[in-house]
């Protein structure tokens, strides 16, 4: 099952080493991984998303809390959570296609970033779903290139 | 307070003192010089190895005997590289022990500059902590956070590495009282609601089995065991690592349990129904395949790690804390309420340990290693430390030395590192001054870092090393009769063995030589009595096994043995 792991962690070098060290060591796969920093600037947020058996990804959480800079880990999956992540993609067009792309741009709430004559640019927000069910329909006009960030996930409401 | 500042190199040596450091283990190097000309004018005791991994076994050996954090000090680049067994040793088997590196210049760091090593990246996964000092100001901070981190919790080793600037500018000396680190913060007192339910089962099992290991020696927890036993009356198995935390040879003691574990114990964790696991982790040596793994049994699990808990076999009830605090907890209720022996279970352990017992030929001309492990019994009357190499002479210590003593049997379990048991052996003596110091050696094994005889004598450290020598690298030798067609791929050290009698006279220390049955009592006599180091050059059959063996990957009840398979 897919799994989305939150993880603070001490804000200084080498912590994003321990923990991908302590992934690869461990046999662990990351779908996905985001850092940045938080509300607090001596804390970093690590988001993963990981794929596993309950007993797996139990493992995964004990073995980032040995870590000595990790302070919390959360798994947003069983939480109410939103998840995002950003894509930039460029897509091949041409004369004919070209506002069948915008009109799908459109209705998934992307943003034309760039164009030219044989490609287009497309920014787009959004959680993994509707992600890939984007990248799906441009499937067809040719996909040159895409960037992810990697999904970030906060909970809603009043969660800590 | 003085304002006055004090180099980082002196900062060092006055935090050690701070900490209770009196002896330390290393070896110069350029980018450790300040510090030694520090260590030229403190008084605390270092002593040059000859060679670095040695340093940081032995800071291991003195860490095991004592509990204390041992130390160990290396130059940067390969300095630092070769502490790097010694430090994973220590992380497989959880010992507390803090290894200082020097470094290039922080300036020079990502240069590849002379004697360069990235030694915080090498050692990220073989650590329970590492930091790079960056700052001379962060200095005594990140050594008080070092030596908390190394001996609380499950204890392990840190490394600290110190560019050559941060040890030759200055700052404020002060070393912090105590600490509070908050995203580290170990669980040492179990749940008490667990600690009910546990009794709970206790009550109600009809076959259970304690599995003692290294977590209840390094907490301490001894005595607490043995109350334990007491009070519930539950036969015990000791992993390799907790030898010695349970009297050996008692009634309830079980011995090992495992590859080369006592028939009687495997027999005993495949029929239980309920195993009560304490500061052990289910290694692949005691558990064989896991899943025909106590097939019956449910698994209370004591640690103070909880990763452990689930990571190898499922738990019905898992108590994260320290052994002695949940054992004290435990005992305390058990003392309110006792619980009755459950006598047909014992009936059957009494059988089975009658007829599996651990057994080996006698021959009239020729030495069997067990029989010096026994005559080593004899002689020392169990006060002794000892230390092991790894192969097969450190399975027979395990199996045929009377352990009745916690942190007195010292060995490498989790990474089986060969030449890792006369270093130790030093560090445990320079722990013990005046204590017996004994390192069970193979002929192999003792070559991995034989140089550290130059050690002993210059510093009269009497470590007593005894070679069950059968010149041959004698447990891969035993996997290739057994599993190998006898190919014998390079295990037979046969006409190229050093005469390690001369080998031991050479570094002026003392050498004997036993090649009969009958020299074996008066050699080991005279090394023992004798006051300085001393290496024994033992002549053992040469193609003696181990045995019983589970097979790897094998279940524990499918053992190998004298007897054809048992």
């Amino acid at each position: 099952m897919r799994h989305v792991l939150s993880v603070i962690v001490e804000n200084k070098s080498g912590v994003l080493a321990r923990v991908a060290g302590l992934f690869s060591r461990r046999g662990f796969n990351i779908d996905s991984l985001a850092v940045g920093t938080t509300e607090k600037p001596e804390f970093s947020r690590i988001t993963l998303v990981v794929t596993g058996e309950d007993l797996v990804i139990e493992q995964i959480t004990k073995q980032l809390y040995k870590l000595i800079d990790t302070y919390k880990v959360t798994d947003l999956t069983a939480a109410k959570h939103i998840e995002r992540e950003m894509i930039l993609v460029k897509v091949s067009i041409n004369a004919n296609n070209r506002s069948e792309v915008i009109e799908i741009v459109d209705i998934f709430r992307g943003k034309i970033i760039d164009v030219s004559d044989k490609n287009m640019t497309v920014e787009i927000t959004g959680d993994y779903e509707k992600n890939e069910g984007f990248l799906s329909l441009l499937k067809k006009f040719g996909i040159i290139e895409i960037v992810r960030t990697g999904t970030v996930a906060i909970q809603r409401g009043t969660g800590n | 307070m003085s304002a006055e500042k004090m180099k980082g190199s002196k900062i060092l040596l006055e935090s050690l003192k701070k900490e209770g450091v009196t002896d330390i283990f290393g070896y110069p190097g350029g980018k450790v010089l300040h510090i030694y000309d520090d260590i030229y004018k403190s008084d605390i005791k270092h002593y040059l190895v000859r060679h670095e991994q040695a340093a940081a076994h032995a800071a291991d050996g003195y860490a095991r005997s004592t509990g204390k954090v041992g130390v160990c000090l290396a130059t940067s680049g390969p300095g630092a590289t070769n502490l790097v067994t010694g430090i994973a040793t220590a992380n497989m088997d959880s010992v507390p022990m803090v290894a200082f590196t020097g470094q290039v210049s922080s300036g020079d760091i990502g240069t590849d500059s002379f004697q360069e090593a990235d030694i915080i990246g090498i050692t990220m996964p073989v650590t329970k902590h590492n930091f790079l000092v960056k700052d001379v100001k962060d200095l005594a901070l990140t050594i008080k956070k070092a030596f908390y981190i190394a001996r609380t919790g499950r204890p392990g080793p840190v490394l600290v590495d110190l560019p050559v600037d941060v040890t030759v500018n200055k700052a404020i000396f002060n070393y912090p009282e105590s600490i509070i680190i908050p995203s580290y913060k170990p669980t040492t007192k179990g749940s008490s609601r667990q600690i009910k339910n546990a009794i709970k089962m206790i009550r109600e099992a009809k076959q259970p089995v304690v599995l003692a290991g290294g977590g209840v020696i390094s907490a301490n927890a001894s005595e607490e065991l043995r109350e334990f036993i007491s009070l519930t009356k539950m036969p015990v198995s000791s992993t390799l690592l907790g030898l010695g935390a349970y009297p050996y040879n008692d009634y309830y003691s079980l011995q090992m349990p495992g590859m080369h574990g006592t028939a009687f114990s495997n027999f005993a964790i495949q029929e239980a129904d309920l195993l009560i696991s304490i500061g052990m982790r289910f290694d692949d040596r005691i558990t064989g395949k896991l899943d025909t793994f106590a097939p019956n049994a449910k698994v209370i699990h004591i640690d103070i790690d909880p990763a452990e808990i689930g990571k190898c076999i499922a738990t019905v009830l898992p108590i994260v804390g320290d052994a002695k605090e949940v054992l004290k907890e435990m005992n305390a209720y058990l003392k309110e309420e006792s619980i009755e022996a459950k006598e047909p279970w014992l009936k059957i352990i009494e059988k089975l340990k009658l007829d599996y017992p651990l057994t080996y030929k006698m021959d009239k001309n020729a030495i069997s290693p067990q029989y010096v492990l026994e005559v080593l019994n004899e002689l020392t009357n169990g006060d002794a430390f000892y230390t092991t190499e790894v192969g097969t002479h450190q399975m027979w210590a395990a199996q045929y030395l009377n352990h009745t003593q916690p942190r007195h049997f010292i060995s490498s379990g989790g990474l089986g590192t060969m030449g890792f048991g006369f270093p130790a052996a030093m560090g445990v003596q320079v722990a013990n001054p005046g204590k017996t110091v004994i390192n069970i050696a193979g002929d192999g094994s003792f070559q991995m870092n034989i140089q550290e005889l130059s050690t002993v004598s210059y510093y009269n450290i009497p470590v007593k090393n005894i070679i069950l020598n059968n010149q041959w690298l004698g447990m891969v030798r035993q996997w290739q009769e057994l599993f190998f067609e006898e190919r014998y791929s390079s295990t037979n050290l046969e006409g190229m063995q050093p005469d390690f009698v001369k080998v031991a006279e050479a570094y002026g220390v003392l050498g004997l030589r036993a090649t009969k049955p009958a020299e074996v009592r008066e050699v080991l006599k005279r090394a023992l009595s004798h006051n300085g180091p001393v290496v024994v050059d033992i002549r053992v059959v040469r193609e003696e096994n181990v045995f019983p063996m589970v097979p790897a990957g094998g279940a524990i009840d499918k053992m190998i043995g004298e007897r054809g398979s048992i």
